[in-house]
C-alpha cells in the first residue's frame, strides 16, 4: 500500500474500509449542515419578520406616504392616520428618561466599578441586574399606584411651585403623563446602563487609574479624569442601549402615560407612544386601513430601535478595541 | 581534530553520570530492530511559514525514542503530525511520506489512525467526568462492547495508577492530583491499546517524584508499545529514551542511539546542544 | 493656597464619593421597594381561591388565576419547543462550525432579533398565525415568546461552548473520536450546566412578557383547551386587572404580580448562583 511518491494531505482517503470512512465523515457532515440548517433559520425568521412589516404595513404606506411621519392626526373614523404625536411620545420619554437615568446610573456604575471594595459593589451588582429582569407589567402596575398618585400630590404641585413658569411645567396635572412615564422609564432602564457602563469601566487597564494616582491624584479625581474619559465610548454607547430599550419599551408606559394622541409642551400632559397605542388598539382595530396604519408604526419603531441598537454595538466594541480615543 | 577530540573528551566527562546508568542497558542488536514509522521528506507548514524541513526519520518499534532540540524547533510540531492532530489547526498544511507499518497515515482515515497511535499531552487534560468514564471514553467511542470495567483495570495497572484510584474510581478525575490526573491520562490512552504512543513533554508541569514514576512506566510500556517522547530535559531523554533525535530550526540534526548521541555527538550543533551552550 | 486647594480636592473626593454610593444605594432600594410593595399589596390578596378558581365576571368579586396560571405555563412550554432547539444548535453551529462569514452574519442577525421591541415581535406572530386563520390562539402567542426566547439561548450557549478549553476537545480526538462525537460526549456534558442555566434564564425572561400576547394568545375568562384558542396569562391578567376601575381586581393584580415576580426572581436567582457556583468549581 506504501507509495513511493510525494504526496499532499489534502487528497482524500483512500485506505481503510470505505464504509467506515463514509459514515464517520458523514457523521461530522450531517452534524455541520443540521446545525448550519438550525442557524440559517434565525435568518429565515429575521427576514420574515422584516418582510411581514413591510407588507403588511403597504397599505397606509401607499396611501400616507411620508407625510404618515409628519401628520399629527389619528382618526380611526375616518381612516385618517399620523405618526407624529407617538413619535413625539415616544421620544420626549425616553429623553426624560435618560435624563434621569443616565446621571444616576452612571454616578451608580462609577461607584461600583472603581470606587467600591470588591465585597461590596459585588452583591450590589448582582442586586441590580436582578432589577433588570423584572417584568415590565410589574413597574406598571407600581407606576399606576405608586408613581402617579405620588405625581399628582407631591412631585406634580412641588414642580409647579418652583418651577411652573417653565412651558413644560404649565398645565393640569392628572398624575398620569409624559413626566410619569418618563419616570417610570428610568427606573426601568437603569439597571441596564449601569450594568454595561460598570462592564465598560471594568475593562480600563488599571495601569491608567494607578498612573494617576502615583501622581498624586485623589481616587475620585482619577476616576474622573482618567477611567471615565477612557471609557466614554463604551458610556456613551451603554446609553444608546438604553435609549433603544427605552423607545421598545410598551407595557410600563402604557399603564401610566395617559392615552391621549396629543402633542403638548407640558411635561405634565397625558400623551401617547408608539408602542402605547399598538397595545391599546390592535387587538379591537376594525378595517385594513386601521391595522395598516399600527403595523407601519410599528415598522417605524423597528426601524429606530435597528439603527440606535447598531450604533450602540459599533461604540462599544470600539471601546474594548482601542479605548480612549476613537482612532 | 584534535579540538573535536578535546570536545568529545570534555562532552564525555560532564555526562558520564548519566552514562553510567545508560551502559547498564543491554546494547541492542542491529537486526532486532523493526521500523514502526517511517518518515521521509517531511514538510509541515503552518499557512505560510514553514516549520519542519524535509525530515527523514525512521522510529523503531517498541522503543523509546526521543525528540529534543530547542524551544521552537519544530518538535512537538513533528510529533503531532504523526498522529494528525495537525490537522485541526486551520491552515497547516503536510507534504510528505508517513508510513506507518508501511501504510501511508497521510491517506488513512484519520480516525483509526488516532486510535492506533494515542497521545498524551503537556498539561493533564482528564475529561470532567469521572476516572472511570474517562478510563473507557476512548473504549465506548470506538464502540468496544466487551467487559468496560476489566479493560479499565487493565489501563489504570499498565499506568500504574491502579492501586491508587481503584476504591474512587466514580469520584471526578479533578479530584486527582497533576501527576495522577497525568497517569490517568495515560491510562486513558493506553485503553484502547495503541500500538504508539505520542508523549508531548508530558512531564513539565510535574514534579520530579511523579516525573521518576511516568519514566519507569515507559520502560515497562515499551515492550508492547512504540513510544516517542518531545522532551526539555535533556537528563529525562538519556535516562529513559533508546534512541534520540536532535532537532534545531525544523531540521532533522542528528539521530542516533541515545547512549551514542550524548557521548559521542557526530554533528557540532548537537554537541553544543547537550552541553547547554544554547536552548 | 496649595493646603486651601488641597482641603477643597479632598472634600470633593468625599463628596462624591458619597454621592455615587447613594445612587448605587438608591438603585438598589428600589428593588427592594418593588418586592416591599408586591409582598405588602399581594400577599393579603393571596389565598387559596387565587390558585384553584376562574376569574369571575365584571363586577363580582373574588375569583382567581387559575386558568391564567395554566396558561402561562401553556405557553412558556410552547415556547421552549419552538425556541430552544433552534438557539441550542445555532449556538453550537457558531461555537463549533461556524464559518466566518457565515458566522459574522448569523450573529450579527441574532443581535438584531435580540434588540426588536417585544410588541413588534408580536405584530410578526399576529401576521404569521393570526391573521390567516382569523382568531387569536395560544399558538400565536407561543410563537412571539418562542421568536424571544432564540437569541438568549443562543448567546449563552455559544457562550459556555467556546468556554471549554481546547486541550479537553484534542484529548478526545486524540483518542480518536470525530469532531461531532467530541463534541456530543465531551464539549456538550461539560457546558451543560451553563447552557441548561441560560435557556432557563430565556424562559424566565419570556414568562413576564405581556405586550407580544395582547394580540396573539389575547386573552381567555376561562379554560383554553387546545393550542388554537385564546388562552389567559398571568402578565395579560395584571394588565387587565391593574386598568380597571375595580378595586377588587386591583387586589388580584397585586397577588398575581406578587407570584410572577416571585417565580422570575427565584428562577434568576438559582441559575445565577448556580452559574457561579460551577464557574468557580471548574479547575484544572
Amino acid at each position: 500500500m506504501a507509495t513511493a511518491t510525494t504526496i499532499d494531505h489534502a487528497a482524500p482517503p483512500q485506505a481503510g474500509p470505505r464504509a467506515f470512512i463514509a459514515r464517520l465523515r458523514h457523521g461530522d457532515e450531517i452534524a455541520h449542515v443540521i446545525t448550519l440548517v438550525f442557524a440559517a433559520a434565525i435568518l429565515l425568521i429575521t427576514s420574515m419578520l422584516i418582510y411581514e412589516l413591510w407588507v403588511n404595513s403597504l397599505l397606509s404606506r401607499t396611501k400616507f406616504g411620508w407625510h404618515f411621519l409628519w401628520t399629527s392626526v389619528w382618526d380611526p373614523v375616518f381612516d385618517n392616520f399620523g405618526s407624529l404625536p407617538f413619535i413625539y411620545g415616544t421620544l420626549v420619554t425616553a429623553v426624560v428618561s435618560l435624563l434621569i437615568a443616565v446621571p444616576l446610573g452612571l454616578a451608580a456604575a462609577i461607584f461600583l466599578a472603581d470606587l467600591a471594595p470588591r465585597k461590596f459593589s459585588d452583591p450590589i451588582s448582582f442586586l441590580i441586574d436582578l432589577l433588570a429582569a423584572v417584568p415590565s407589567v410589574i413597574y406598571g402596575l407600581l407606576g399606576i399606584f405608586v408613581v402617579v398618585p405620588l405625581m399628582r400630590t407631591v412631585i406634580g404641585p412641588v414642580l409647579k411651585s418652583t418651577l411652573g413658569f417653565l412651558p413644560i411645567f404649565q398645565g393640569p396635572n392628572y398624575g398620569v403623563g409624559f413626566l410619569t412615564a418618563g419616570i417610570v422609564l428610568a427606573i426601568m432602564v437603569v439597571p441596564f446602563i449601569i450594568s454595561v457602563s460598570r462592564e465598560v469601566l471594568l475593562t480600563v487597564p488599571r495601569e491608567q487609574r494607578e498612573a494617576a494616582l502615583a501622581l498624586g491624584a485623589t481616587r475620585w479625581e482619577a476616576t474622573w479624569q482618567v477611567v471615565v474619559p477612557w471609557a466614554r465610548t463604551g458610556i456613551l454607547g451603554s446609553v444608546f442601549l438604553a435609549l433603544a430599550r427605552a423607545l421598545g419599551e410598551t407595557m410600563a408606559v402604557t399603564m401610566v402615560i395617559g392615552n391621549d394622541p396629543k402633542i403638548s409642551a407640558s411635561l405634565l400632559a397625558p400623551g401617547y407612544t408608539i408602542a402605547a397605542v399598538i397595545a391599546n388598539e390592535f387587538s379591537e382595530a376594525t378595517g385594513n386601513l386601521y391595522l395598516s396604519a399600527l403595523i407601519e408604526l410599528g415598522l417605524v419603531l423597528f426601524l429606530m430601535t435597528f439603527i440606535l441598537n447598531g450604533l450602540a454595538r459599533i461604540l462599544i466594541v470600539a471601546t474594548e478595541r482601542g479605548g480612549g480615543r476613537p482612532s | 581534530m584534535a579540538s573535536a577530540a578535546h570536545g568529545s573528551d570534555a562532552t564525555a566527562a560532564r555526562l558520564a553520570p548519566q552514562v553510567k546508568t545508560m551502559e547498564k542497558k543491554p546494547p541492542i542488536p542491529e537486526k532486532e530492530v523493526l521500523v514502526r514509522f517511517e518518515i521521509s521528506d517531511l514538510n509541515v507548514f503552518y499557512g505560510p511559514k514553514q516549520a519542519v524541513f524535509g525530515l527523514n526519520l525512521k522510529i523503531p518499534k517498541n522503543r523509546v525514542t526521543a525528540l529534543i532540540g530547542p524551544s521552537g524547533c519544530g518538535k512537538s510540531t513533528f510529533l503531532r503530525t504523526l498522529n494528525r492532530m495537525n490537522d485541526t489547526i486551520r491552515h497547516s498544511r503536510v507534504v510528505g511520506n508517513i508510513l506507518l507499518d508501511g501504510q501511508d497515515i497521510l491517506k488513512m482515515d484519520v480516525v483509526g489512525l488516532r486510535r492506533r497511535v494515542g497521545m498524551v499531552f503537556q498539561r493533564p487534560n482528564p475529561f470532567p467526568k469521572s476516572i472511570y468514564d474517562n478510563v473507557a471514553y476512548g473504549l465506548r467511542i470506538n464502540g468496544y462492547t466487551g467487559r468496560l470495567g476489566d479493560l479499565v483495570e487493565h489501563s489504570l495497572k499498565r499506568a500504574a495508577l491502579w492501586e491508587e484510584v481503584k476504591d474512587s474510581l466514580h469520584k471526578s478525575a479533578f479530584a486527582l492530583s497533576g501527576g495522577q490526573q497525568q497517569r490517568l491520562c495515560i491510562a486513558r490512552a493506553l485503553a484502547v491499546d495503541p500500538e504508539v504512543l505520542l508523549l508531548d513533554e508530558p512531564c513539565s508541569a510535574l514534579d520530579p517524584v511523579t516525573t521518576a514514576k511516568i519514566e519507569e512506566l515507559m520502560f515497562t510500556l515499551k515492550d508492547s508499545c512504540t513510544m516517542a517522547i518531545v522532551t526539555h530535559n535533556m537528563q529525562q531523554a538519556a535516562r529513559a529514551s533508546d534512541f534520540t533525535a536532535f532537532m534545531l530550526d525544523g531540521k532533522l540534526i542528528e539521530h542516533n542511539e541515545t547512549s551514542k548521541l550524548f557521548t559521542t555527538p557526530s554533528d557540532h550543533r548537537t554537541e553544543a546542544y547537550i552541553t547547554g551552550r544554547f536552548g | 493656597m496649595n493646603r486651601a486647594r488641597l482641603i477643597w480636592r479632598k472634600s470633593l473626593n468625599a463628596i462624591m464619593l458619597s454621592l455615587t454610593g447613594v445612587a448605587a444605594l438608591a438603585v438598589v432600594s428600589i428593588l427592594f421597594l418593588i418586592l416591599g410593595y408586591l409582598i405588602y399589596n399581594g400577599g393579603k390578596s393571596l389565598n387559596w381561591a387565587f390558585f384553584t378558581q376562574l376569574p369571575k365576571p365584571v363586577g363580582e368579586t373574588g375569583g382567581g388565576m387559575a386558568n391564567a396560571i395554566v396558561g402561562s405555563l401553556k405557553l412558556l412550554l410552547l415556547a421552549a419547543l419552538i425556541g430552544l432547539p433552534i438557539g441550542l444548535m445555532a449556538g453550537i453551529y457558531l461555537a463549533e462550525f461556524g464559518g466566518k462569514v457565515f458566522g459574522f452574519v448569523v450573529r450579527y442577525t441574532t443581535d438584531l432579533l435580540n434588540g426588536v421591541p417585544s410588541i413588534v415581535i408580536g405584530i410578526f406572530a399576529y401576521s404569521l398565525a393570526v391573521l390567516p386563520v382569523k382568531h387569536f390562539s395560544a399558538l400565536a402567542g407561543g410563537l412571539a415568546l418562542g421568536v424571544m426566547v432564540i437569541p438568549i439561548t443562543m448567546r449563552s450557549t455559544e457562550e459556555f461552548l467556546r468556554a471549554i478549553p481546547g486541550s479537553l476537545r484534542e484529548g478526545a480526538m486524540a483518542l480518536g473520536a470525530s469532531k461531532w462525537r467530541t463534541i456530543a460526549t465531551v464539549v456538550l456534558p461539560a457546558a451543560s450546566g451553563g447552557i441548561i442555566t441560560g435557556m432557563l434564564l430565556s424562559l424566565a425572561r419570556v414568562a413576564g412578557e405581556t405586550a407580544p400576547l395582547l394580540f396573539t394568545a389575547f386573552g381567555n375568562s376561562s379554560w383554553s383547551p387546545g393550542w388554537s384558542q385564546p388562552i389567559s396569562s398571568l402578565p395579560v391578567m395584571i394588565y387587565n386587572y391593574a386598568i380597571s376601575p375595580y378595586d377588587d381586581w386591583h387586589r388580584q393584580a397585586w397577588a398575581a404580580g406578587l407570584i410572577l415576580l416571585g417565580l422570575v426572581l427565584v428562577a434568576n436567582l438559582g441559575c445565577r448562583l448556580v452559574l457561579s457556583r460551577t464557574g468557580a468549581g471548574r479547575s484544572a
